[in-house]
């Protein structure tokens, strides 16, 4: 896993989608003047019988892809992730979500990997107000391999679907033949002194405090939770069960996202002490990616000291 | 018609110029920025903050001050620049510009400096907040008046649409949106991304006053804020016709300089044209 080799995840959700077009011809991307960030220029190049430019007007585009989806088209409707969760929020909800529409929502610049622009382009909140609303499957892929696997079935899957991306590199942690299914969550270390349970970006962040803690002489278990919604119940209660120990770790406020959701999983099977790695109840400062995770204690650093700190109890 | 001052028309176009150049610089080094809109809307910053702005920057939270809201808030840097030559943050704080905790982010926010008014960069709220503000003007019976700068990509935000029609509706004649009509958004023109023509009729047909304006003709721009009010109880929209990276010709109408970073080269070359036309003096102003 290098730092040095990273990729964003928004390139391979940018040429899956071109696969993707070749094979599904009913599969159309609408776009809200973003596609160089967002990627899909690619498709736009490739299919521009099936691309709508629709403006700066994202609102208006979740609507248009809904009446699109109730025709039978996949429509992926692609902005930054602060946008299409929150500006769009209440045409994600009743428009897609309660009417069951296959609209795919396929967001760049998750988390606080869009940095230096500042907390007006960080999505910290995007994976709990999305996981409060029923019926729509959350992924968020850790890697450019996942993604490539996981946008692919997400335009297979019938239904409304949230999928998040990277703005900023993030290393490359899986193969390209390495399978994804939505659900299920990925085992991609085991140990049982501490379960280090991750999303997205988080997870190469997971990897890097595992080899911190071997070196300690810990063995941590590692998960990878690329579908938050819904949610791998048994594997975040087997590994629990086996280390009594859990730490969260996500690109998000520390309420509503992933540590609510493993805490409440928790909590109904069983009770383990818990540790959540996030922004705590912050607002992200302007800064570059890297530094903004250790300014707020989501580096590796901090999770071994979570983990430490659990151990020592 | 006011008498055009050729000496402070002058001056503008030179204060300008430095502040173009001094912004490029700040990009150049932060190595991010929107650069083509900052040099489209910089001529109108000036017009307003050295000429019709009643504002004071050793007093930023006087009651009584004309606001202003950059509903464009990516173009912070032509803000920040503007502002700190007008004396409201020390012009060494530029250097600091998008760096880690300084105060001049990406985009401009209220707790942190002062003479902004409230935080920009999702595109589509400036207008909005601005008849929020220019409401209060109305219940206080106050003679502030409240000005808001947006792009014209920016307006296929609808939510633009429904503050417009909630200032005609309540009369806003001391509420004034400037559109920096350049004609282009993030990934190309704005009339191959979404059409807006015919923008001024939209603005009519919404119960608006309109005048349109060269944005780059300073004369022409303070004869156009000398008119305001246009009309008793319209809300005032102003048209500035302006070309995205004004100043420096390779930048000129090209998309690409939405945010691109100039290479070593380009910058070399932007500053040269930028110190032709007298940029190098400003900073004496
Ligand atoms: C709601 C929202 N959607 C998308 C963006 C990304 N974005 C930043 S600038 C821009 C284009 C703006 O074009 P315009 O309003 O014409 O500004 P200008 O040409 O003056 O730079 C876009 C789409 C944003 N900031 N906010
Ligand atoms: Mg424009």
């Amino acid at each position: 896993m290098k730092w040095a080799e990273a990729i964003p995840t928004r390139f391979a959700y940018g040429e899956e989608l071109v696969a993707l077009g070749h094979e599904l011809p009913n599969l159309v991307v609408l776009e809200a003047d973003i596609s160089k960030s967002t990627q899909t220029y690619r498709f736009a190049k490739a299919f521009p019988e099936r691309f709508f430019q629709m403006g700066v007007a994202e609102s208006n585009m979740m609507l248009v892809a809904a009446g699109l989806a109730t025709t039978g088209k996949i429509p992926f409707a692609s902005t930054y992730a602060v946008f299409g969760t929150m500006r769009a929020c209440e045409q994600v909800r009743t428009f897609i979500a309660h009417t069951h529409l296959n609209v795919k929502i396929a967001c760049s610049h998750g988390g606080v990997t869009p940095g230096n622009d500042g907390v007006t382009h960080q999505a910290t909140e995007d994976l709990g107000i999305m996981r409060t609303i029923p019926g729509i499957t959350i992924i968020v892929p850790a890697d450019y391999h996942a993604t490539r696997k996981l946008v692919r079935a997400a335009a297979h899957h019938v239904g409304p679907v949230y999928l998040r991306f990277t703005r900023d590199p993030v290393p490359v942690i899986y193969r390209e033949e390495d399978e994804f299914t939505i659900g299920k969550g990925k085992q991609l270390r085991s140990g049982s002194d501490v379960s280090l349970i991750a999303i997205g970006d988080m997870v190469a962040i997971a990897l890097e405090a595992h080899e911190q803690l071997a070196q300690r002489g810990i063995q941590a278990d590692v998960i990878d939770i690329h579908t938050l919604k819904p949610l791998d119940r048994e594997i975040i209660v087997a590994s629990a069960r086996k280390t009594r120990r859990v730490v969260t770790l996500e690109d998000h406020q520390i309420h509503g996202g992933l540590g609510s959701a493993v805490a409440e999983v928790l909590g109904e099977e069983c009770p383990t002490p818990l540790r959540r790695i996030g922004l705590r109840d912050t607002f992200a400062e302007s800064g570059e990616y890297r530094l903004l995770l250790r300014k707020y204690g989501m580096d590796a650093d901090a999770v071994v000291a979570a983990a430490m700190e659990l151990l020592q109890r | 018609m006011r008498l055009v001052d050729t000496q402070h028309v002058e001056r503008l176009r030179t204060l300008a110029t430095a502040i173009r150049r001094r912004d490029l610089q700040m990009v150049y080094d932060a190595k991010l920025g929107h650069i083509g809109g900052d040099f489209s809307d910089i001529d109108i910053l000036v017009a307003l903050y050295f000429s019709v702005l009643r504002v004071d920057p050793n007093k930023p939270n006087n009651p009584d001050r004309d606001r202003f809201i950059l509903s464009k808030g990516h173009s912070a840097g032509a803000l920040y620049t503007t502002l700190a030559y007008r004396g409201f943050i020390p012009l060494d704080e530029l250097n600091t510009f998008a760096q880690p905790l300084s105060r001049l982010n990406g985009h401009p926010d209220r707790k942190k400096v002062p003479g902004v008014e409230t935080n920009t960069g999702p595109l589509g709220h400036g207008l909005p907040v601005a008849v929020g503000c220019a409401v209060a003007a109305k219940i206080d019976g106050a003679a502030w008046r409240t000005f808001v700068l947006t792009g014209d990509g920016e307006l296929q935000e609808g939510s633009n649409w429904e503050a417009a029609l909630s200032a005609a509706h309540y009369k806003l004649d001391n509420l004034t949106v400037i559109i920096d009509r350049n004609g282009l958004q993030q990934g190309d023109f704005t009339e191959r991304t979404m059409h807006l023509d015919p923008l001024a009729e939209k603005w009519r047909a919404f119960g608006w006053s309109v005048r349109e304006v060269n944005g780059h003709d300073y004369a022409a721009l303070l004869d156009v804020f000398d008119q305001l009010p246009f009309e008793w109880g319209r809300p005032n929209c102003i048209i500035a016709h302006t070309h995205k990276g004004q100043g420096v010709s390779f930048m000129r109408d090209r998309p690409a300089w939405h945010h691109r970073v100039p290479n070593a080269e380009e910058y070399a070359q932007a500053l040269q044209e930028l110190d032709a036309q007298g940029g190098e003096h400003g900073s004496a102003l």
